[in-house]
């Protein structure tokens, strides 16, 4: 807790804290929402706020507050999917690489290189396009996991790479630890907060993807979901009709969501190593 | 000599594999998914109320395995592609039968070209110029409020911050156009009023791009200053009493820009990526409005020809910045 309140006192991690702790509450929300967001027309359509309806209705006749509701769970546990699973597959590619060196080192960089300099968006793009509608939250959640370690992986391995030359892991080793041990007890807590601010970042980045994919029409769009939401409102021309609750709502909710994430990822890692700001640099 | 064979072998030979590597993935990943391309034309046909009897559905399969390069063995396909590729033969596209891809794709490119070029060169150099001169003296008003404005635009994927550029700049306050290259129906000729509109039709695609741009160098370039800075030789400048702003941008900027260049050169993927969803945003002519086609319509021809052509040209642009660094650093060139 004493972590918690250092940090608090820090504004930018505050603001990011408390949008996220909002999101949150409206991601649980969604399981007490009295409406089915799958089903249409089940309130009267096109109405502006209004007390029975915070954020106005849709024109198919759906909540857009509930429907918020949905698409912030639907879209944090998609990124959580893709964040979790390119961080396991950075910290192995970043740790094998940094600990072996060599020829897994050589090849390994040069799968993470050839990851950067693709244009990914288009391969991503790709993919979807011909597993249309077959593509749920989940696989695509996995899918932008596979494609979004590279950079990361760059970065634990740097960090790896000076971590193997210090003379704990000549000691550690010379008294006999394994190698996994050496790498689970004495590294992985110097990893951790790259570890963390990489996390966030992907999050982040998989969100963002999952809008652009969403409006490309890729997705399974009954789904709902930030990206959903508004690809929605884009088809029923929200914009010239002047429904600016239906449109505004994901596009304030996002954009929030973004700025609260960065924030929170700068001052985290600011907080536990100020170092980090040289190594987070670069991640575009 | 030294200098081919330590520094422009090594990535003359990454920058075949990478495109030996892309390339094979935009072949594999059509035949790795379980939807047939074939299959999904003529279901579209028969949606569309052709009617066919069996023979000339076997007809129709096979000429669409034809060309969709679906015919014959994996490795007898995979070798086709590449003759098809090397001639720059995609096949027909589907969206607008039966121009070539290659044809609609050369049609687009300068459009992006021009655009993703000029929005680059600018905002790298005014980011880094900007960041490092908010770097350098750090304690500035303009300086910090720089780095707020940039912690609300960094973090914006492109598609977001392009659309809220298109409702501020276009339907709430109707300065820009909604979209378009030019205006339809004008005929594109040399003259003021031709490139007039071209530039009122590019700016707020231009807009968004750069201001994303400018925002990631700004805070890339920061960074490296705020080391750069407590190096010994700027000490040392500083003791001998060099003016601050020649000590900025002789001494400070210039070292710091180096790691930008590569920086640059690493990025350049998703700036592409980036600048094909602006398009989108704004329906500018360039490869990511024919992209939005392509998806829209099912067009696989023009969806693979768009994803390999920009494999091709971000991985050549990516060479050329790297074969330009040694121009740049002197530390190289000797080595």
């Amino acid at each position: 807790m004493k972590v918690l309140k250092d940090l608090l006192r820090d504004g930018k991690f505050a603001f990011g804290f408390f949008v996220l702790i909002f999101l949150i509450f409206l991601a649980i929300l969604s399981f007490f929402s009295p409406y089915d967001p799958y089903r249409w027309n089940l309130v009267p359509r096109d109405m502006p706020p209004s007390l029975s309806h915070i954020l106005g209705t849709t024109s198919r006749g759906q909540d857009v507050f509930w429907e918020l509701c949905f698409a912030v769970r639907n879209s944090l546990i998609m990124s959580l999917i893709a964040g979790v699973l390119s961080r396991i597959i950075a910290i192995l590619v970043g740790m094998i690489a940094g600990y072996k060196g060599g020829m897994a080192d050589r090849f390994l960089m040069f799968v993470s290189d050839s990851f950067l300099v693709l244009p990914l968006f288009l391969i991503i793009v790709l993919i979807g396009s011909m597993a249309k509608a077959r593509l749920n939250l989940v696989s695509l959640g996995l899918l932008l996991g596979v494609f979004g370690w590279a950079w990361d992986a760059r970065v634990i391995r740097s960090q790896v790479l000076s971590l193997r030359e210090r003379d704990f892991t000549y000691t550690s080793l010379l008294s006999g630890s394994r190698t996994m041990s050496l790498i689970f007890k004495e590294y992985m807590p110097f990893l951790t907060p790259l570890v963390f601010a990489t996390f966030i970042g992907n999050v982040s980045w998989a969100i963002g993807m999952e809008i652009t994919l969403a409006i490309l029409n890729v997705l399974r769009i009954e789904t709902p979901s930030l990206g959903t939401m508004l690809q929605w409102a884009l088809n029923y021309q929200a914009l010239l009709l002047g429904y600016w609750w239906w449109i505004g709502t994901p596009v304030v909710t996002s954009i929030m969501l973004f700025i609260a994430l960065y924030l929170l990822s700068i001052s985290v890692s600011e907080y536990l190593d100020p170092r980090m700001r040289v190594q987070r640099i670069g991640k575009a | 000599m030294n200098f081919v064979k330590r520094y422009l072998l090594p990535r003359l030979i990454i920058y075949f594999l990478v495109i030996f590597i892309g390339i094979t993935t935009v072949f594999i990943i059509p035949r790795l998914l379980p939807t047939d391309p074939v299959l999904q034309t003529i279901t579209r046909l028969r949606a569309q109320g052709a009617y066919m009897d069996p023979e000339s559905t076997q007809r129709t399969i096979e000429t669409l395995q034809e060309l969709f390069g679906l015919k014959g063995s994996l490795s007898d396909q995979y070798l086709r592609f590449w003759q098809r590729l090397f001639k720059g033969d995609f096949g027909p596209s589907f969206f607008q039968f039966p121009t070539p891809v290659i044809t609609l794709i050369k049609q687009s490119l300068p459009w992006t070209a021009a655009l993703l070029l000029t929005t680059t060169l600018v905002s790298w150099f005014l980011g880094n110029i900007l960041g490092g001169f908010a770097g350098y003296f750090s304690n500035q008003r303009w300086g910090r409020f720089l780095d707020y404005f940039a912690m609300v635009i960094r973090p914006m994927p492109y598609y977001i911050l392009a659309l809220g550029l298109l409702i501020l700049l276009a339907y709430i306050f109707p300065i820009f156009p909604l979209g378009g290259g030019y205006t339809i129906g004008m005929r594109l000729t040399w003259s003021l009023n031709t490139l007039l509109t071209l530039l009122r039709h590019a700016f707020l695609p231009a807009l968004s791009l750069l201001l994303i741009g400018t925002f990631v160098w700004f805070q890339a370039m920061k960074l490296v200053v705020q080391s750069v800075k407590n190096d010994d030789f700027v000490k040392y400048a500083e003791a001998g009493g060099i003016r601050l702003n020649k000590i900025a941008t002789k001494y400070v900027i210039k070292n710091a820009m180096l790691p930008q260049i590569t920086g640059l050169a690493l990025s350049l993927g998703q700036i592409f990526s980036g600048a094909l969803i602006t398009e989108i945003v704004f329906s500018y002519p360039g490869l990511g409005t024919l992209l939005y086609n392509a998806i829209f319509t099912g067009d696989y021809n023009l969806l693979m020809g768009i994803t390999a052509i920009s494999i091709l040209v971000v991985t050549t642009s990516i060479l050329v910045i790297d074969l330009l660094y040694p121009l740049f650093d002197p530390r190289v060139r000797y080595k």
